[in-house]
């Protein structure tokens, strides 16, 4: 049974098989990742975590097809992507994959909807009339609906990042990457972006949050933490615990 | 990825950024505006002289006796005697294509009128003198034949002598004047023609039959010059060809002589001085044309800082699936559409700013269709030319280090 069958058989959607990534920087070989084994099935809802260095965000920008490993099996929905050439790679992250990021990266000066809009300017068999209906479906899915035509500076940080949230699930992507998504919000929004995550999640979406802060990572279902390029805990978060964290942080806000 | 997203896109990207866009297309606007104008201006003084040696009659061939040597000294062209009123009878007898003839003398000479005197040049011809040479009757009439054959005292004259020697309201027409010691009745005024693109006032002058200035003024029977009309402007040079064999047989010159006659037709006095206006219009052309370079170079020095500025948003363009090549054209395609859009107000400006020449400077100034669209493809070209490198530096991002930029 080779590997491709195995992921469809388990419902696997990334499949990485001993990554390893190498940097040269100055003449000297910095390894990033060491031999990364790691499957996320569909539904899943993933926190990335680790200190800075620990390799979290080499790993991300390989699974978000940004980065290629420098050894190592890694498939996306069945498809491998040693092979796969610059254009293939954005086809990809085009059709496969929503990105959300700690600065929200909003164009500025234009509104939500256009914001929204922006990955499928990018996907040549979708009309405007589509485009135009996916990014209103995508923002009322994020509780925007009212502010479709306000403009990104205009918005608050959490409304920004909700308008990026729309953004990355605007193409029907098998996965969200998430890369430190509440860094930049006071918690009780980082809070609330989270349980939008969350709801999303319960939608079906594949989530994958990199974040160094315990109390977000509990709103996941899974924790897989890295040390000096390696995976050193791996395990399942039980809902108690969410609802645990959930109530001592709504007790640590009000404090 | 379709052009129609793409063009959205670099809409947005200029609509984003307006005054820095305003500021990239000014130097376009000028450069443009600089050219259309500089061209028109060009074009409106070789159009201008056309048209003044037009009015001088267009199908108009001069003959005039070709300068001669005596002893090796060569003779100045008025002295040369080789045409005579015999030849205007061998041509208007012989040549099938030739539409009116005239013979022509003319002279300086100061006219008097009571106290008044005033310096003029006397010109005269046949009645068919004023059809070839475009010179309209204003009031009176023109000389008769009979006149013409009793060498009659009589004359028209210019606009110009009658204000210099006539006083304001007195009708010229029956007044006898003197050319040097010459009395002649005023029987006709020509209308006005105003000043020619040389400066010459064209108004300045007396006409008379060429028989009484042949007989009693220049008492000379060599003519200075004969004037021919052709049929139709394309005519003239067939024409030309058929009055010189016609000249070279009646003045029996065999195949090694030169010809003792000269032809002159407006054609090549336009081409003559169409050259000069053609120098004059590639001189203000490439001012222009540089204007427009150091436009371009603008654009690219903007959309060198914007590509710098807008690392982040392209390093986002490539994670959500854009290519290289996307990001390529998106730059390279807001380069041409903000230089196509200043060559547009471009093109506003310089028709303003030549409109404006006309009427403050009295210029004559002429738009053509060509200018315009040489200066918008220029603009386009520049568009490509000068996005090109900021476009490919953009496109060659690592969208990682492009997402991480500060």
């Amino acid at each position: 049974m080779n590997i491709a069958q195995q992921i469809n058989k388990n419902n696997v959607i990334l499949s990485l098989v001993d990554i390893h990534k190498y940097y040269h920087v100055g003449g000297e070989t910095i390894k990033a990742l060491n031999g990364i084994n790691l499957s996320i099935k569909e539904g899943e809802f993933v926190a990335i975590m680790g200190a800075s260095g620990s390799g979290k965000s080499t790993l991300l920008n390989i699974l978000g097809c940004l980065d290629v490993p420098s050894m190592g099996e890694y498939q996306v929905s069945g498809t491998s992507v040693k092979e796969l050439s610059k254009n293939q790679l954005a086809d990809i992250r085009n059709q496969n994959i929503g990105f959300v990021f700690q600065s929200y990266n909003l164009l500025p000066r234009t509104s939500a909807l256009e914001n929204v809009e922006l990955p499928l300017l990018y996907n040549p068999n979708i009309g405007s009339a589509e485009r135009r209906e996916r990014a209103e479906a995508a923002l009322t899915a994020v509780g925007l609906k009212e502010r479709m035509h306000h403009l990104s500076n205009q918005m608050s940080g959490g409304q920004q990042q909700r308008v990026a949230i729309a953004r990355s699930i605007v193409n029907d992507p098998v996965v969200i990457f998430a890369d430190e998504a509440t860094g930049n919000l006071d918690t009780e929004t980082s809070y609330e972006i989270m349980r939008l995550f969350q709801k999303l999640n319960e939608e079906g979406m594949t989530i994958c949050s990199v974040t160094h802060e315990p109390d977000i990572a509990t709103f996941t279902k899974r924790m897989v933490v890295f040390r000096d390029g390696f995976i050193v805990k791996d395990e399942k978060i039980h809902p108690s615990d969410i609802v645990l964290s959930q109530a001592s942080s709504t007790s640590g806000f009000m404090d | 990825m379709k052009l129609l997203n793409l063009i959205l896109i670099a809409i947005a990207a200029i609509r984003r950024n307006k005054f820095r866009s305003f500021l990239t297309m000014l130097g376009i606007v000028i450069g443009v505006g600089a050219v259309i104008a500089m061209l028109a201006i060009g074009n409106g003084s070789s159009a201008s002289i056309r048209a003044t040696i037009s009015s001088m009659g267009t199908n108009l061939i001069n003959i005039m006796p070709a300068s001669q040597s005596q002893g090796g000294v060569r003779q100045s062209r008025s002295s040369s005697q080789t045409l005579d009123l015999e030849d205007v009878e061998y041509l208007q007898n012989n040549s099938t294509l030739i539409n009116a003839i005239s013979p022509e003398l003319d002279s300086n000479g100061q006219i008097v009128y009571g106290s008044s005197n005033w310096p003029t040049q006397i010109y005269s011809g046949n009645q068919d003198y004023l059809l070839i040479k475009k010179y309209e009757i204003e009031s009176g009439r023109v000389y008769s034949e009979k006149e013409i054959k009793n060498a009659a005292k009589v004359c028209l004259v210019g606009k110009t002598v009658i204000e210099n020697i006539f006083d304001e309201g007195v009708d010229p027409i029956g007044e006898s004047i003197r050319f040097e010691i010459i009395p002649l009745i005023i029987i006709g005024t020509l209308r006005e023609k105003g000043d020619n693109t040389f400066g010459q006032d064209q108004d300045d002058m007396i006409l008379a039959p060429y028989t009484t200035v042949q007989k009693r003024i220049m008492r000379q029977q060599y003519l200075r010059a004969i004037v021919v009309s052709a049929k139709s402007v394309d005519a003239i040079e067939e024409t030309s060809a058929e009055i010189e064999t016609l000249l070279r047989t009646s003045h029996r010159l065999t195949d090694s002589d030169e010809d003792d006659f000269e032809i002159r037709t407006q054609e090549e006095l336009i081409s003559n001085f169409g050259s000069i206006s053609d120098m004059m219009l590639v001189l203000l052309g490439s001012i222009a044309a540089i204007s427009l370079v150091v436009g371009g170079i603008g654009i690219m020095n903007i959309m060198y800082v914007s590509v710098t500025e807008r690392t982040r948003e392209i390093g986002l363009r490539m994670a959500m699936g854009g290519k290289g090549r996307d990001i390529l054209r998106q730059f390279l395609l807001e380069a041409m559409l903000l230089s196509i859009l200043g060559g547009i107000i471009g093109v506003g400006v310089g028709v303003l700013a030549s409109t404006i020449v006309e009427a403050v400077l009295n210029w004559p100034i002429l738009i053509t269709l060509n200018s315009v669209v040489l200066s918008f493809l220029f603009c386009t070209l520049i568009g490509v030319f000068f996005g090109w490198y900021p476009a490919s530096k953009a496109a060659a991002l690592n969208p990682i280090e492009a997402l991480r930029h500060e």
